[in-house]
């Protein structure tokens, strides 16, 4: 009963017997070059990522780039530092652009006056360059231009006029804050498109049993949009672990100061390409790459296995 | 409708609440363009002034068409953009329609293989891209970023637009074919109603082309093929000291995706909310 041909075919398929070379026309083009482009070159690089340049040419070594990044005090110190920035700077996306997201989702699918105006602002940082919204970042918060200093002279927070993003011990989390600036649109919208699809009747309910705006929040509105939250986690997630124009435009590939703002993707870009201090190596580049993609990987998985299981309990 | 038009309190407070998220949203943004019109000394004495007749100035904008190919990069990068979400528009509706269209052996395990690209970064590719685009003779040249903008914009592109033409009805399929119509007949009639799928895959492909400084700086860094975030980055890095020329050189490479922005909000907003929760 599984074969196509004892289903009773939906249509007349006048073309059945013949090749159906329609098919191949109409998918080749996407599968080519998605395979070509991008497919083959993730594949090519981890296989690289094997490899070492011995007396100039190219030699399989197994594993011992990845043993050289995790043991050797040249790499395996720049590599956990960055795995740990990297780290610190999604959790505080996690902890800040997610649930301020959405908060902002709520207040808008409350359907004021305005909310199309409201969400059209919110969104727009999310639309410029990122290395835009870092050079106009720097310059806010450069203490020479004094605007930070006009802001909080009137707030008595003159404390707080700090260079945020010269110090070591507060330039990451600025940079945290300022990718935070710029992406909180998106949760915003996919939190707010998971609040509109929430049936009327379920807050008419509510409403009769005289629950306030917190009871139906937390009884209504955020079970029914867990799995998105979900996904907007692995989104944060996918595109954390990814970052790399935000701290390279305000930074530079150095990622100071004193690697203090470095993540996976300046270390990566660092490793393949070097810089003044080291030579590139793109083997060695290579096998960051294959680091990055091993822990998106593993939170992929987490996702999937732990997260999504326990979903399926939920979603209507 | 009736009970949101009685005013509660939590209405005002989230306005306020919204009011004030929305100036932290558009605050840098602001000041920026607007102090790109004024002189040195107001920018430095008075930042939040608006310029006047006194303080109005376009010296940055002089500094930046005379030390930077402005005009070239802007080109280029529309090139790029254009380029790649005609080629992600074209090349995805065909996958998509064979893939929501027919049903085939393959079918279920290509549309897994596309999408494996919706969640594994194509920039974790780049060693063996550049190896790729060195051994075609693509490096510094637009097309190189075309097809890599293209490659990445195909997985979520056809997942957006197959879940559309699933809702395409059945029957008017049916009468093309009886009457005749070849399968390439029936993908062409079949575009024009699925155009605000369409719309929502350029809005959402568009932002993150035109935007991206990583390829641009590897694949195609010289001075011919130099995108505007690419040139604008390099320009700001030079004359970081200029302000009239940095706020410039800021304000020339906020405004036209604002505008772009403006043109396609409607279809980014659905494409981003419908496209990845279908």
């Amino acid at each position: 009963m599984l074969t196509s041909d004892l289903k009773p075919s939906r249509a007349p398929r006048p073309r059945r017997r013949t090749f159906p070379l329609h098919l191949v026309v109409f998918l080749a083009p996407a599968v080519l070059i998605y395979s070509v482009i991008m497919i083959y070159p993730i594949l090519a690089s981890l296989w690289l990522s094997l490899n070492s340049s011995v007396d100039g040419v190219q030699t399989f070594v197994g594993v011992a780039n990845y043993q050289k990044l995790l043991g050797s005090e040249l790499y395996a110190q720049p590599l956990f530092n960055a795995l740990k920035n990297n780290f610190i700077f999604f959790v505080v996306h996690m902890l800040v652009q997610n649930p301020v997201g959405l908060l902002l989702a709520v207040l808008l699918s409350l359907k004021l006056r305005g909310t199309p105006l409201y969400r059209t602002l919110i969104f727009t940082p999310t639309v410029l360059s990122v290395v835009i919204v870092g050079f106009a970042w720097k310059l806010i918060l450069n203490p020479v231009w004094g605007v930070q200093r006009s802001l909080l002279e009137p707030l008595h927070l003159e404390a707080l006029d700090l260079p945020w993003l010269g110090l070591a011990s507060t330039a990451l989390g600025t940079l945290s804050l300022i990718s935070v600036w710029q992406n909180i649109g998106i949760p915003m919208l996919l939190f707010l498109a998971a609040l509109v699809r929430i049936p009327e009747e379920l807050y008419e309910a509510a409403r009769l049993d005289g629950a306030g705006t917190w009871t139906v929040f937390r009884r209504i509105q955020l079970p029914l949009i867990l799995p998105t939250v979900g996904i907007v986690s692995v989104l944060t997630f996918v595109g954390n672990f990814n970052a790399f124009d935000l701290i390279y435009a305000v930074q530079g590939a150095l990622a100071g100061p004193n690697f203090a703002s470095d993540i996976l993707g300046t270390l990566f870009y660092r490793t393949f390409f070097g810089y003044q201090l080291q030579a590139g190596d793109p083997y060695m580049g290579a096998a960051v790459a294959g680091v990055m993609l091993a822990v998106i990987l593993v939170g992929l998985l987490i996702y999937l296995l732990g997260w999504q299981r326990r979903m399926t309990e939920v979603t209507l | 409708m009736i009970q949101t038009q009685k005013k509660r309190p939590p209405q005002v407070f989230a306005h306020l609440g919204l009011m004030i998220y929305s100036l932290i949203a558009v605050f840098p943004t602001v000041l920026i363009i607007m102090n790109s019109f004024k002189n040195r000394s107001t920018i430095f004495a008075h930042p939040f002034a608006l310029p006047t007749s006194e303080t109005f100035t376009l010296d940055g904008y002089k500094t930046l068409t005379e030390s930077a190919n402005f005009p070239l990069y802007f080109l280029n990068s529309l090139t790029v953009t254009l380029g790649s979400l005609a080629l992600i528009l074209l090349v995805s509706s065909m996958a998509a329609f064979a893939l929501s269209e027919y049903t085939f052996r393959l079918n279920t395990v290509l549309a897994l293989y596309l999408s494996i690209g919706i969640m594994v970064p194509i920039r974790l590719g780049t060693v063996g891209i550049l190896d790729l685009m060195v051994k075609f003779h693509l490096v510094n040249t637009l097309w190189a970023l075309i097809l890599v903008y293209t490659a990445q914009g195909i997985p979520l592109a056809v997942f957006i637009l197959s879940s559309f033409m699933r809702g395409v009805p059945r029957d008017l399929k049916e009468a093309a074919r009886i009457d005749g119509a070849s399968e390439y007949r029936i993908y062409s009639l079949i575009l024009p109603l699925i155009r605000p799928a369409l719309g929502a895959v350029t809005a959402i492909s568009m932002v993150p082309i035109w935007n991206d400084l990583w390829f641009p700086l590897i694949l195609a860094p010289g001075e011919q093929t130099k995108t505007i975030v690419l040139g604008a980055s390099a320009f700001l890095g030079q004359f970081v000291n200029d302000y009239n020329a940095v706020l410039a050189a800021l304000t020339l490479a906020i405004v036209p995706v604002v505008l772009l922005y403006a043109v396609f909000s409607r279809q980014l907003v659905s494409g981003i909310t419908s496209g990845a929760l279908k």
